[in-house]
């Protein structure tokens, strides 16, 4: 091996160890692992795919990914166009834009387990005091039905996230030239012909970016889930992640909740994926 | 003109009044985690009577919170400073080397961002716990793990406003490999340095589930210790929101001196 070759190699070693130790070998271990009776420790026979059977006729595997794309879903439209909202707002030349920027960028800082913990306190008590002196029956009792723990956590996610999404939009607003805006003002375009016209065809390649960000990140939540609603009540918000976790480390069913994280890389792959192939599309368009 | 100016005092004034809606649950906890438990029952939207600073000594001893401090400043500095020694190292190696092998292996670590946490982390426990890593150490190269794909991507990415020729002048001049990368293509690539320090802390700082299951409580981190606490005052909200505040308050101070940073290396990290 000549030289080149080797500090090559040396260069690569350490992630290569880092990787092949942590990611790829347990994912490996895991696949063969999940056709098994696995207990963490042991396997003694081999089960073919009953473990994936038995996922999919487990009720509480499938109420979870139904909340889970029902939540994605909401998730992802609001944030969207919160974000792009907010983004519009703080790229007017305003005094207070910087200051602005920041408030709404604080929460994605803090971790989602903290601030879950923080809105169960505004949800029922901070809600139920402004529902009682207004006399709105509605605001009582929140998270401790499905309804509003489902609303509770779109809330918590909104408003953690949008500063994020919001920060993209900005640097694909900051990308537009001046004159372009100017020449259309001079020609008489109202401000939503120049949002629509420019504003917005300028900014689509942002809105794949997000779109996917906010998929495939409210796909993966766990520790909101489990600081704001902890999955209750009665598991009914209780989302995939969450629901693996507990499979495995609460009901000690290691190979089955294997199986369940098998499918859920599938899952996510196959979103991300696909964001691949539209942004490959989008490129070769343009 | 003047029209243009009215509507822009208005457009302030809306984003304002979003700004104090967005700061109002921080104001609750804060206010709130001054009164007595008798107090938060009679209202919680006003500003105490008298200002209690009871709750936060106990949660601050409760949280054990200089030891938890420590713990999550000694796992999340080391990790990060290890991810961006070793990232970059490879970041470089990789963009050098314009074989087949190479783009292979970055494929590859770009590839392992697809797999989430929930898919890998019951081996990774199992076998961790085999050779007795469940512990700090462990931890530390787990965060090396399943940190260095975006790290590497992102240097990867930043090498190519790297000119080769000052490679080729350090080697003529003398130096070997390692000293062309750790006194001349390092100190360049400074800027990404910075962005993939801040997405790293960011993410290892706020991590609960992974330290959960791999840290005991003698060496939790803030999060952790954060959920066992709380956990031991639901229902004791006085408590439990001192607990929150004292919490957030290292990240604040992150926050207040580096906030240009954090925004700019966060738009870099999403946009690519």
């Amino acid at each position: 091996m000549n030289n080149r070759k080797l500090s090559f190699w040396l260069f690569l070693t350490p992630v290569l160890l880092g990787l092949g130790l942590v990611v790829v070998l347990p994912f490996v271990y895991g696949l063969i692992f999940s056709f098994t009776d696995w207990n963490g420790i042991t396997a003694n026979n081999f089960l073919g795919f009953e473990n994936y059977i038995n996922l999919f006729k487990d009720a509480e595997f499938r109420a979870a990914m139904g909340f889970t794309v029902l939540f994605s879903v909401v998730a992802i439209i609001l944030l969207n166009f919160l974000g792009l909202a907010l983004a519009l707002l703080v790229t007017r030349k305003l005094k207070s834009s910087n200051f602005l920027r920041t408030v709404f960028f604080m929460p994605n800082l803090i971790g989602g387990l903290i601030l879950g913990f923080i809105w169960q306190f505004i949800f029922i008590s901070v809600f139920d005091d402004i529902g009682q002196a207004l006399g709105i029956e509605a605001l009582s009792g929140w998270l401790s039905t499905t309804n509003t723990g489902f609303w509770g956590l779109i809330i918590l996610t909104c408003w953690q996230m949008a500063g994020y999404i919001m920060i993209i939009y900005i640097a694909y607003l900051q990308n537009i030239p001046n004159e372009l805006i100017e020449a259309a003002e001079i020609d008489g375009a109202s401000s939503w012909q120049r949002f629509r016209h420019i504003t917005f065809p300028l900014v689509a390649p942002a809105f794949t970016i997000s779109m996917f960000l906010t998929l495939s990140n409210s796909f993966k939540i766990y520790d909101q889930n489990l600081s704001l609603t902890g999955g209750g009540p009665y598991n009914s918000t209780q989302m995939v992640a969450m629901e693996i976790v507990k499979t495995a480390f609460s009901e000690n069913e290691m190979a089955f909740a294997q199986a369940k994280g098998v499918i859920f890389f599938l899952i996510v792959s196959i979103i991300a994926i696909t964001q691949v192939y539209y942004n490959k599309k989008r490129e070769v368009d343009m | 003109m003047k029209k243009g100016k009215r509507n822009l005092i208005i457009i302030e004034i809306v984003g304002l009044l979003l700004a104090l809606l967005w700061i109002s649950p921080f104001y609750l906890m804060i206010v709130n985690a001054f009164k007595t438990k008798r107090e938060i029952f009679e209202g919680v939207l006003g500003v105490p009577d008298e200002f209690t600073s009871t709750n936060f000594v106990q949660a601050f001893i409760d949280l054990d919170f200089l030891q938890s401090l420590f713990n999550s400043l000694l796992v999340t500095g080391v990790s990060v400073g290890i991810l961006i020694f070793f990232s970059s190292m490879a970041g470089y190696a990789l963009a050098r080397n314009k074989s087949k092998l190479s783009g292979l292996l970055l494929l590859m670590f770009v590839s392992a961002m697809l797999i989430p946490f929930q898919s890998v982390m019951i081996p990774l426990v199992s076998l961790f716990g085999q050779v007795d890593m469940l512990n700090q150490v462990g931890l530390i190269f787990m965060y090396l793990g399943f940190g260095s794909s975006l790290s590497i991507f992102l240097y990867h990415g930043a090498m190519t406003g790297v000119s080769v020729s000052l490679d080729e002048a350090a080697i003529i001049d003398g130096a070997n490999k390692f000293q062309t990368f750790w006194y001349i293509i390092l100190p360049l690539l400074k800027p990404i340095s910075v962005t993939v320090a801040i997405l790293n802390t960011i993410w290892i700082w706020n991590d609960y589930l992974l330290p959960s299951l791999v840290l005991g409580e003698a060496n939790a981190t803030i999060p952790l210790k954060m959920f066992y606490f709380f956990g031991q005052y639901t229902k004791q909200w006085h408590l439990a929101l001192a607990g929150l505040t004292i919490a957030i308050i290292p990240v604040v101070i992150g926050y207040f001196f580096a906030q240009k940073q954090i925004i700019e290396g966060v738009a870099e990290g999403a946009v690519k």
